[in-house]
């Protein structure tokens, strides 16, 4: 997802452009800046205007009164988290399977984990839906053994693992790629077990690359909207994830309320952007323990 | 680079363990369900599902799907070459304000996107008093689908273009305009083909992300069936009118070609790294 363009590497040979006559950067910058203003800036600002053109105090009982909005902030504080630790899980044992090995049917299944980001989370939710829900492969066998999953938590909490799946994969296979397996092979041989070997060697390695992918997991992941709904039945109080609650309160012409969590979710965006930005500032100007730099 | 197979030969520990996780979340979380979803249309008569994915409203909605991500990916290949070149060659105030925020939408839930953008372009909006007048609508139209999308797609297109342009020899350039080329034509000539895999690439990749856009457009649009309904929106629709077999043909339609995209990016990829190469 994340590629890092920016920063350090064109230190020096940028300045060569500037060739161009001044009229030319002049006209070049601002059409920049008009782009990322119009299309980037003004959206951000506009949240917190609209959430707070009546003041903090204002805000704050939007988002405390309404019992239904407390709930979504704490339903999206339990489900995104749950989604990203399942995720973590995955990604560090599909790494570790599909750099460190090679076998029959690697290729398929590198391809299979690209396939969330090519499917429509509305579609996503649909297809959880035929399994789960009461018309659903299980939904009958579900329904006996008293398990509601559609139209409940583990419903979104499977449409957001869905739609999440190979943030942290994704993140970690070329950097362990990269980073070769020369100090686990040495690791083994001096007698380290496999839990040694995870603690002592392979995670200290990956450790920001793992933080990184965790990060995006996590912005996705509470960001969720398409797969939630349609899994969630739209059931105020009870199913209603924080976006879908925005979607819920600017139905319900309650602009107040719908700016104000969102307000929420933009907060949390732009932490996730400072903390990406900055880890990827901060690793690239200290070399990890072992000294490789990827 | 582990060249060792699975076998003996390869002393790490953890295939059997990492190789059950990978297949097991794989296949309950994402294989089945698909498949769940293709069974499901299968299950259609032949003329029940060409009616389904065929009806008026359906080739609207995905005309409209891929009319709209495509015009979305092109304005991102323009805007996004821009600030890539901006971003690369530039020195300004501000440059590394720009380089941060233009991950933003990768981070934004999408659903705020969508409640800023209707609220930025309808008449009394921050943008839309200037732009209504004009005969502008940047809300509740197929223009407003547009521009929701270019936001979402933007950063796809600058994060491809920008090592590229970054890791371009300068020598060319020099030797350009050394031979009298002036800087259009250097950048027509040099620079253009060059970069023209990447800008295809990353518009490919802004295209693809519009093609399943949901969350945004559902506040953006109007959702008018004909005139401003997407293929997402079509399916909640269907969903919600019980009509469940309808929409999963909907969607298998939708899967194919999201398939397609993401099979012809992977192409684009692998050409791009040949001949980088």
């Amino acid at each position: 997802m994340h590629v890092s363009g920016g920063g350090g590497m064109a230190n020096g040979r940028g300045l060569r452009a500037n060739g161009d006559p001044l009229w030319l950067r002049v006209l070049l910058i601002g059409m920049a800046m008009a782009v990322t203003g119009v299309l980037i800036v003004i959206p951000i600002v506009y949240v917190f205007v609209q959430a707070f053109s009546d003041g903090v105090g204002a805000w704050w009982s939007q988002l405390t009164e309404d019992p239904d909005t407390r709930h979504s902030v704490l339903l999206t504080l339990s489900v995104a988290p749950t989604a990203v630790l399942a995720n973590t899980i995955f990604g560090l044992a599909a790494a570790w399977t599909l750099t460190r090995f090679r076998f029959r049917g690697r290729l398929l299944l590198l391809t299979l984990l690209d396939l969330p980001f090519a499917v429509s989370p509305v579609v996503a939710g649909l297809c959880i839906l035929l399994i789960y829900g009461s018309q659903g492969w299980l939904g009958p066998w579900l329904k006996q053994a008293g398990v509601q999953v559609v139209f409940a938590w583990p419903g979104l909490f499977l449409a957001t693992t869905f739609v999440t799946l190979p943030f942290v994969a994704r993140e970690l296979i070329p950097l362990m790629e990269s980073l070769g397996a020369d100090e686990e092979l040495a690791a083994v041989s001096l007698g380290a077990g496999p839990w040694q070997l995870f603690w002592r060697v392979t995670l200290p390695n990956i450790r920001w690359g793992l933080l990184f992918g965790v990060i995006q997991c996590h912005a996705r992941a509470m960001g969720e909207f398409g797969a939630v709904k349609v899994v969630s039945g739209g059931i105020s109080g009870q199913t209603d994830t924080m976006p879908l609650r925005v979607e819920k309160l600017f139905q319900e012409y309650n602009n107040p309320g719908s700016y104000a969590v969102a307000s929420v979710l933009t907060i949390m965006a732009l932490a996730t952007l400072t903390a990406a930005w900055a880890l990827e500032h901060w690793t690239n100007r200290r070399p990890t323990p072992s000294g490789k730099e990827h | 680079m582990v060249r060792r197979g699975a076998g003996p030969g390869n002393p790490l520990p953890g295939f059997g363990a990492g190789l059950t996780i990978t297949v097991a979340w794989l296949g309950v979380l994402l294989i089945i369900p698909v498949l769940a979803c293709v069974a499901k249309a299968g299950t259609l008569g032949a003329s029940e599902f060409i009616s389904a994915v065929w009806s008026v409203r359906a080739r609207a909605a995905y005309g409209l799907t891929f009319g709209a991500s495509a015009i979305a990916a092109v304005l991102d290949v323009i805007f996004g070459t821009l600030l890539a070149w901006v971003l690369v060659r530039y020195r300004f105030p501000g440059r590394r304000l720009m380089d941060a925020v233009i991950d933003l939408p990768l981070a934004l839930p999408t659903a705020v996107a969508g409640l800023v953008y209707s609220g930025l372009y309808v008449k009394s909006g921050w943008l839309g008093q200037f732009l209504v007048p004009l005969g502008i609508e940047g809300a509740y139209s197929r223009l407003a689908i547009v521009l929701v999308l270019a936001f979402l797609g933007l950063p796809f297109v600058v994060r491809t273009i920008q090592p590229v342009l970054a890791g371009l020899e300068p020598e060319l350039e020099e030797a350009a305009a050394s031979l009298g080329a002036g800087r259009l034509e250097t950048f027509r000539r040099v620079l253009l083909p060059s970069l023209r895999p990447a800008m295809v690439t990353g518009g490919a990749l802004a295209f693809a992300r519009g093609l399943g856009e949901y969350g945004s457009v559902v506040f953006v649009s109007g959702n008018m069936p004909l005139r401003t309904e997407i293929a997402p929106v079509l399916i909640v629709q269907k969903l919600e009118e019980f009509s469940v077999a309808e929409a999963t043909a909907i969607a298998v339609v939708l899967l194919v070609a999201s398939l397609l995209a993401l099979g012809s990016i992977s192409w684009l990829e692998s050409r791009r790294q040949t001949d980088a190469r």
